[in-house]
């Protein structure tokens, strides 16, 4: 097989180690709150500008900053949901979608405003591995092995915690997890903090391979999205998985087509295989 | 009130509207209201097929293939924009068939219909950017001009009045839809299907049938609103003109003009589009970024306490006063 | 001689659903060690009595004491916290979670995590059906594994009393023979229940006292013996 193809796989395999960490997010505050953030991609965003401006401006160490990015978009994720989605959980959802959708508005026109619309970036140079012929980014590399092991962790929080059993019970009977003693509302900010955060980890992955930007989040959000839909919303798992089909098509047909030519592929596709099927890959 | 009595006042004040270009006003003031009828024209058909819980993020599709198809014809071709629009026109409403037949066979609603039909818009984006060798990519492209800068056959003016008129003429052919709309048998119709599709189907509505039917409507007149929104602006750019953000732009303005009215989506141009004047005079060009910082929160506000919109809210206020009186 | 302080007492709770008044009044007593029934015909407001006790439906007036405390109008997981657990109607398992799951759910509450290993172990002696089971999907049950997976899930946040609405209800009538059987289980371990059933029949030879609620209001109470012994009873309910 050509090289060249393969270094594309193997990339693409890396990046859907990110995608899908991204996916995972927005998915569990799907799954739980029923509700669609928009402006997920710019909470991520938010955490990338975080990490640049305290390890660039401050001089923190690299993994001090991505701590406290991790942390400052967990608590984002607790003020989405507290001052923006909770007053109107109970109105038709495609309002909360839209709500959010005002707060992508916000997040980058206030980047625009605190950073400029220049590109950062924090300056770290990580070696290239070569494999063979092939050339990996060290960065890319660390990234997937991050994501993955960040997934790892979610997936024994969830199976193995009272609170993250109620995470995967509450959408099943909402109703009445006040018998199970659980308090929905509660459940909601843990999911939103949780979301965040894990949004804030993929900014601590992004940003060592990415300039940050405004408009960053235009470029890995929508396919966020559709890699949700496409897994079908809520559905851990398939989210997962669908990150690493639609990271594949995306390198691949990168290596064919140009980049751009490879999204509207992986667009396409998402299109296509939704009118095969609506509920998502997985679904029955 | 006969529909006659009601349309009386409407088309005095179109024609009176129709003389102001007349009297010279400032070119600053002619722009502005040139944008405001074009952007009123798109959002009202956005919330043809929006009112009926069709919540389409896939309008920046529609808006960057009508005003891409003429420009794109005329630059390389040198198609006249006559023949260029109609063809830019159906070319929406044949990606508004194909993503919304399945869409609506399969009962794809709610957050999967915005999500699915935001892949179309973006499609369209990176399709544009893609090509950049015609299009000029994310850098944009202008129309070829023509000498002098006038001409009826590249539907070219240097008089902002031309395109007033035009405006004018699309703004009232788009409340026209929109009543033709509300008075065929589809209106209560669709209302119902918004309400409850299952039970609608089930007294025998065509679900399917009319809501592809709105969406092709909409779609077309947005086509056609970008494709007169590019021959005025003479610049056309994939990020503004197709992407997520201006599919966003169409629904916010909507829904805070209000979707459900006729003349909602007219007060949500109006609304955003003096508001953004406004906010970019207060603040000028040396915090770039702040005008849009207040109007993103603005938005937030308003779908959180005014979700059926200003014409809405007033509507609400007036029926109240009826009610007691 | 004083009256022993009864576990739970309702005094005057009207509660509504909506618009739609459910309860009128109603003052019952529940007594440490007791087991209560609660008969009456669809739609009397048997569900309702057991929403309004556990929390998920505020009461409109009239209070309820649990132990000495007032505990009307608390939120529904603070009442499960407090001692009440509810074994809904429709049993209202997680389909989708395992039978593990489901029961660590029941153990949800702060105080019951610390014991959830050792509760764990007593719910799949009582039910060693659950055990072999705890793997499989709880929507993959059978009716009455399901019954037991549902007094399982209530009994893992330790309760002194437990709540039941209508246990036997959709299950086929050798289902309904194991139901109580599982029933009688749960009185011989000690718990104090309340409980509302259809079946009245086999209800009335499970409890010490019943009442009739009908249309919202306490129509008749007595022990199970002079229930059974009740012409109207007999007629409406016994089919005598």
């Amino acid at each position: 097989m050509d090289i060249f193809l393969l270094e594309a796989i193997v990339n693409g395999i890396l990046l859907g180690g990110v995608l899908a960490l991204l996916a995972l997010g927005l998915n569990l505050i799907f799954g739980v709150i029923d509700v669609v953030w928009i402006a997920y991609a710019e909470l991520v965003m938010i955490g990338m500008y975080a990490i640049y401006w305290l390890h660039v401006f401050y001089g923190w160490p690299l993994l001090a900053a991505c701590a406290v990015a991790i942390l400052g978009v967990a608590l984002a994720g607790v003020l989405v949901h507290r001052l923006i989605i909770a007053p109107i959980l109970d109105t038709a959802p495609i309002n909360q979608l839209l709500a959010t959708g005002g707060l992508l508005f916000f997040l980058q026109s206030l980047a625009t405003l605190l950073f400029g619309t220049n590109f950062r970036n924090i300056g770290l140079k990580l070696p290239i591995i070569e494999i063979g012929d092939m050339f990996l980014s060290y960065a890319r590399l660390m990234a997937f092995v991050v994501a993955v092991l960040g997934a790892i962790l979610l997936w024994l929080f969830l199976s193995r915690t009272f609170t993250g059993t109620a995470i995967r019970a509450i959408a099943q009977d909402r109703q009445i997890m006040g018998l199970m003693g659980v308090e929905p509302k509660r459940v909601y900010l843990i999911v939103s903090a949780l979301g965040g955060g894990l949004a804030g980890l993929a900014a601590c992955l992004l940003v060592l391979q990415y300039d940050v930007h405004p408009y960053i989040g235009l470029s890995f959000g929508p396919i966020t999205f559709m890699i949700c839909v496409l897994g079908g919303l809520g559905n851990l798992l398939g989210g997962f998985v669908a990150a690493f089909i639609m990271a594949q098509i995306i390198s691949v047909g990168g290596f064919f087509f140009s980049i751009e030519m490879s999204y509207v592929l992986a667009f396409v596709f998402f299109i296509v295989l939704m009118f095969v099927k609506p509920q998502g890959l997985f679904s029955k | 009130m006969s529909d006659r009595g009601r349309f009386l006042p409407l088309g005095a004040a179109a024609l009176a509207l129709a003389l102001v270009p007349l009297f010279g006003p400032p070119s600053y003031v002619m722009h502005m209201a040139v944008q405001i009828l074009l952007w009123s024209f798109i959002y009202t058909a956005w919330s043809i097929m929006g009112r009926f819980g069709l919540v389409s993020l896939g309008h920046g599709a529609f808006l960057g293939i009508g005003m891409y198809v003429p420009a794109l014809l005329w630059n390389l071709y040198g198609v006249t924009p006559w023949l260029g629009i109609p063809l830019g026109v159906l070319l929406a409403v044949l990606s508004a068939l194909v993503i919304g037949w399945p869409c609506f066979r399969l009962k794809v609603v709610g957050h999967y219909f915005a999500l699915v039909t935001l892949a179309l818009t973006e499609v369209a984006r990176l399709s544009i950017i893609a090509a950049r060798d015609i299009t000029g990519g994310s850098l944009g492209m202008t129309p070829k001009p023509v000498p002098g800068g006038h001409s009826w056959w590249a539907l070219q003016f240097v008089d902002k009045a031309y395109f007033f008129w035009i405006g004018l003429g699309l703004w009232l052919f788009g409340l026209w839809a929109w009543r033709a709309v509300d008075r065929s048998m589809r209106n209560p119709a669709l209302e119902a299907i918004a309400e409850d599709e299952t039970a609608a189907a089930a007294i025998g509505i065509g679900v399917t049938r009319l809501k592809l039917e709105v969406t092709l409507i909409s779609a077309a007149l947005t086509a056609l609103g970008g494709a007169a929104m590019g021959q005025y602006l003479q610049y056309l750019n994939p990020e503004t003109h197709a992407g997520i953000g201006i599919s966003l732009q169409i629904v916010f303005a909507a829904i805070a003009g209000g979707m459900y009215a006729m003349l909602g989506p007219t007060v949500g141009a109006v609304l955003t589009l003096v508001l953004t004047e406004a906010l970019r005079i207060a603040f000028g060009t040396t915090l770039i970024g702040a005008a849009n910082t207040i109007y993103g929160v603005l938005l937030i506000l308003f779908i959180i306490f005014m979700p059926r919109g200003i014409v809405g809210l007033i509507e609400e206020r007036l029926r109240a006063r009826g009610a007691k009186a | 001689m004083a009256e022993p302080q009864p576990m739970l007492a309702l005094d005057g709770v009207s509660a509504a659903y909506g618009g739609f008044q459910a309860l009128f009044g109603v003052s019952l007593t529940v007594a440490p060690g007791e087991a209560i029934g609660v008969v009456g015909p669809n739609g009397a407001g048997k569900t309702t009595l057991m929403r309004v006790i556990s929390g998920l439906i505020p009461p409109r007036q009239g209070r309820i004491a649990f132990e000495g405390q007032q505990v009307g109008g608390w939120p529904a997981h603070r009442i499960v916290a407090g001692g009440i657990a509810h074994v809904p109607e429709n049993r209202r398992l997680f389909p989708a979670l395992s039978v593990a799951d489901n029961l660590r759910m029941g153990a949800f509450v702060p105080a019951a995590r610390g014991r959830y290993a050792e509760r764990l172990a007593w719910v799949y002696e009582l039910f060693p059906r659950l055990k072999e089971r705890q793997h499989q999907l709880a929507g993959t049950l059978s009716g009455g594994e399901q019954q037991m997976c549902a007094i399982g899930r209530a009994l893992m946040s330790g309760p002194r009393l437990l709540l039941m609405d209508e246990p036997s209800a959709g299950l086929a009538p050798v289902v309904v023979e194991q139901v109580f059987a599982l029933v009688r289980r749960i009185r011989a371990e000690g718990f104090t229940v309340l409980i509302v059933e259809q079946n009245v029949r086999q209800m009335l030879e499970l409890v010490d006292r019943a009442y009739l609620l009908d249309v919202g209001r306490i129509r008749m109470s007595g022990t199970a013996a002079e229930l059974r012994a009740n012409p109207d009873i007999q007629r409406a309910y016994l089919g005598m």
